[in-house]
């Protein structure tokens, strides 16, 4: 029986069912695991006062969000020190978000279920996000403006929300002069400096020179100045009006608005002001400068770099793959040095991508970027331009760790070309060159698309030799900027990939950041489909295009 | 000496089958082989060829399978060139000059030697870029000249009537024996002097064979046409000279009617009354 169950071939088709179904539950399990808990994480959750007594200890307040609960077994529970009663079975914790870094130390604590006396969910729990310290939990009480009370009481809310507006766009203002008007000043000194320095190393720096460039420094210093005292004034005004607030031990706390964020009351808010509020917390992690080490804010920078560096990768990476695959495939005579030439490309994809790294920081950063330097910008030395990591050198390393891919089917998608194609353009006079250009690489396009998605895929997922080659934690500009001459390839950038190994283990705030880790690998890998999915819909265009003869 | 003891040869051999022909109507010589032998690699695949193609006629191949006629086709415009193995000795004059010449612009040649294959191999283009493509290699890229150019080739090859108001369609798209007219109107577009035919209809049902035999018809008004084919029944119905090969040698040349009524070898014979082949 068994013997012909075995012959029949269902347990091969059982196995196979098997192992796919396996895969499928893995990547949708992982999908949906970073799903649910990115996602979630920018949802107004309740803020709940606990009334909170622990044995022999006096009875106190204690607000925040409930993040997590834990149930342990009354015999573990004993074991790790806890008290236990005869009746209880467990042990039930919960993980409470209660913020006021500034007061208490910790953004979180644990509190024992049982010890919670009475809890509820004031209508006018406030919160109150900052651009230092975390959030702060409490009461509104009143708001003040330059020392003096202007609102209190029921009063104070709507106030506060329009003061947070206004504030806000203080503050716009201010890190628009300070990143555009004032990064451009100084980018523009800087420049002054290094030509200063060129002329001089040069023996050019005459008197006539050195006037040009002393008065072009006192045009630009003149304008700095300007906006020096433009921004002192706005920076005065942002911090006159502060708001009150008690605190859940009953302390009372100014809180200057160019500190704040935004404040609310999730408790009060219906479930359209909920999603009002979610849409902005969403918009503000996607098109935001990130804060307080990474853990608040947005990830902008990150996004930006990882789509611009992959894409530098693609338009390195494609041209010298396909010229490769061309050569090996339609000029180099196949033979044994092929063959050794294929295996070694071959190779070169199973080698590890920190090796990638190391040889990019050891030959393209030190020794290129180093040669390039001395050369070209000897004013900077000993600051280096392009001898030090930068986008630059990590898009080039990217290419070459994916270079075997491209090369690969590229030479696969040469090799389906039938030989009638190429010989009916041969013979209607066309040298070799024409045919590749004119009929064969065309027709080749979807594999080297094929061969570009593959590249993409990898590239920008890739994480450990960015690390040595280019990608920081914060990166103060984007390499991409309004200023001359406007791409910055030198420049360092921020990685989604680095961004969510940096949150995740580097952070100084674990709990905070944990949901922020899901986000951001839920955003690497969209942004990794949508790269991808780009390069298929162009892919099967062309391959609409250019359909080969059948047989 | 080789050289001169083949010329003699090959006046003997062209003045024994081809005497009768050429003393009736003066006949010019448009491509003449001359001990022509082809190695691939060790393997030898032609002995010795020699023969004469005359302008304006149908010269056709004929011969049982591997006996060497599309090799032989194929060395009149140097296709065996991309061969790697290939290697030929003896040579071919087209109109007197030697096309294995060193000084000889090979892609020069296969403008002047247009070929249409056994399988219709249409580019991945438009109609009109298909019958283009000749002359925008060649740098033309005037519009109304390539329109002009395109619309003759097409009515040439008897397909400008069904495609006049598909020019934008992907050639892709057309029957068997569509294609196989458009790539004969990509070649004439270049306005070649010779028209290479390897087996043209081979692959194509009778309708389309009767169509292209048709067109072959037409050409020769205008152009050399050497045309490689399995069937005895269209060597006979479209050519003027006919030729049978056997085991890379050349059996027999002459006029249609006469090698296929009186062939002077019996290996001729036999094939042509179906004994072997």
């Amino acid at each position: 029986m068994i013997r012909l169950w075995f012959k029949s071939g269902s347990p091969w088709i059982w196995l196979n069912a098997a192992a796919v179904s396996t895969s499928l539950i893995m990547v949708v399990g992982v999908l949906s695991l970073v799903t649910v808990r990115g996602v979630g994480h920018f949802w107004p959750s309740q803020v709940t006062q606990f009334s909170y007594q622990e044995d022999g200890k006096a009875l106190r307040t204690i607000i925040g969000e409930k993040v997590d609960t834990s149930i342990t077994p009354a015999a573990m529970a004993k074991s790790t020190g806890f008290k236990m009663a005869d009746d209880e079975d467990t042990l039930v914790q919960y993980l409470i978000k209660s913020g006021n870094r500034d007061l208490t130390g910790a953004d979180f604590q644990w509190i024992q279920a049982r010890n919670v006396k009475e809890q509820s969910d004031p209508v006018d729990m406030m919160v109150v996000e900052r651009r230092e310290w975390g959030n702060f939990y409490g009461k509104l009480i009143e708001v003040k403006e330059g020392g003096k009370p202007i609102a209190s009481g029921v009063q104070a809310w709507p106030v506060l929300q329009t003061k947070i507006d206004e504030a806000l766009t203080v503050f716009k203002e201010i890190s628009h002069l300070e990143k555009k008007e004032i990064g451009a000043i100084n980018y523009s000194l800087e420049r002054l400096r290094l030509k200063e320095r060129k002329l001089e190393l040069e023996n050019k720096l005459d008197d006539a020179a050195k006037k040009d460039l002393a008065a072009e420094k006192a045009g630009y210093e003149a304008e700095y100045k300007q906006y020096q005292t433009q921004l002192a004034g706005l920076y005065q005004k942002v911090r006159l009006t502060s708001l009150v607030a008690s605190t859940e031990s009953g302390e009372t706390l100014e809180i200057p608005l160019s500190k704040v964020v935004r404040a609310f009351q999730p408790n009060a808010m219906g479930i359209f002001d909920k999603i009002i509020h979610y849409a902005t917390k969403v918009i503000e992690f996607l098109a935001d400068d990130p804060r307080e080490a990474n853990t608040e804010g947005g990830i902008f920078p990150a996004i930006f770099g990882t789509v611009m560096m992959v894409m530098m990768m693609s338009v390195i990476v494609t041209p010298f793959g396909v010229i490769a695959a061309v050569y090996l495939r339609e000029y180099a005579k196949q033979g044994f040095t092929t063959r050794l030439i294929r295996i070694a490309v071959n190779n070169l994809a199973g080698v590890p991508s920190v090796v990638y790294g190391v040889f990019g920081l050891g030959f393209f950063v030190y020794i290129l970027g180093g040669n390039i330097d001395q050369l070209f910008f000897p004013e900077s030395l000993p600051a280096p331009v392009y001898g030090t990591p930068g986008l630059l050198w990590a898009s080039i390393t990217l290419a070459l760790l994916t270079l075997p891919v491209v090369i690969v089917s590229t030479e696969e998608g040469l090799a389906r070309i039938p030989s009638s194609i190429r010989e009916g353009s041969l013979a209607l006079g066309a040298t070799k060159l024409e045919t590749l250009w004119l009929t064969v690489l065309p027709m080749a396009s979807p594999a080297m698309m094929t061969g570009l998605i593959l590249a993409v895929a990898r590239a920008a997922g890739e994480v450990a030799p960015l690390m040595l080659v280019g990608v920081v934690k914060l990166a103060p500009t984007l390499p991409l900027d309004g200023n001359f001459p406007f791409l910055h390839l030198d420049r360092k950038f921020m990685h989604l990939g680095f961004h969510i190994y940096d949150v995740g283990f580097q952070s100084p705030n674990v709990e905070a950041a944990r949901p922020l880790v899901y986000a951001t690998a839920l955003l690497l890998v969209l942004v990794i489909v949508g790269l991808n999915l780009a390069a298929i819909v162009i892919r099967n265009n062309l391959r609409e295009k250019y359909r080969a003869l059948e047989g | 000496m080789t050289t001169q003891q083949v010329r003699t040869h090959s006046i003997d051999m062209s003045s024994v089958f081809l005497g009768k022909e050429q003393s009736q109507e003066p006949n010019e010589t448009c491509i003449k082989v001359e001990n022509l032998n082809l190695f691939y690699g060790e393997k030898q695949a032609l002995h010795g060829i020699n023969m004469e193609m005359h302008k304006k006629k149908v010269t056709a191949y004929i011969g049982p399978s591997g006996c060497g006629k599309s090799t032989l086709l194929r060395c009149i415009n140097r296709m065996n060139d991309l061969v790697d193995s290939a290697r030929i000795e003896g040579q071919i004059l087209l109109d007197g000059e030697n096309i294995y010449d060193k000084s000889v612009n090979v892609a020069a040649l296969r403008r002047r030697v247009g070929m249409v294959f056994q399988k219709p191999n249409p580019f991945p283009k438009s109609i009109f870029e298909n019958v283009a493509y000749g002359l925008r290699i060649q740098g033309v890229n005037d519009k109304r000249i390539l329109e002009e150019t395109v619309e003759n080739a097409l009515r040439g090859a008897a397909l400008w009537d069904e495609m006049k108001d598909r020019l934008n369609d992907n050639a892709l798209g057309m029957s068997g024996g569509q294609q196989q007219r458009l790539v004969i109107a990509r070649a004439i577009a270049i306005e070649p002097e010779v028209l290479l035919l390897d087996e043209p209809a081979s692959a194509l049902d009778p309708i389309s064979t009767l169509k292209i035999e048709e067109l072959i018809n037409e050409l020769k008004e205008k152009y050399t046409i050497v045309i490689v084919t399995h069937n005895m029944q269209q060597a006979a119905r479209v050519s003027d000279y006919t030729a049978f090969m056997y085991m890379g040698e050349l059996i027999e040349i002459g006029t249609t009617s006469e090698l296929f009524t009186n062939p002077k070898k019996k290996q001729t014979e036999d094939y042509i009354t179906g004994r072997y082949g």
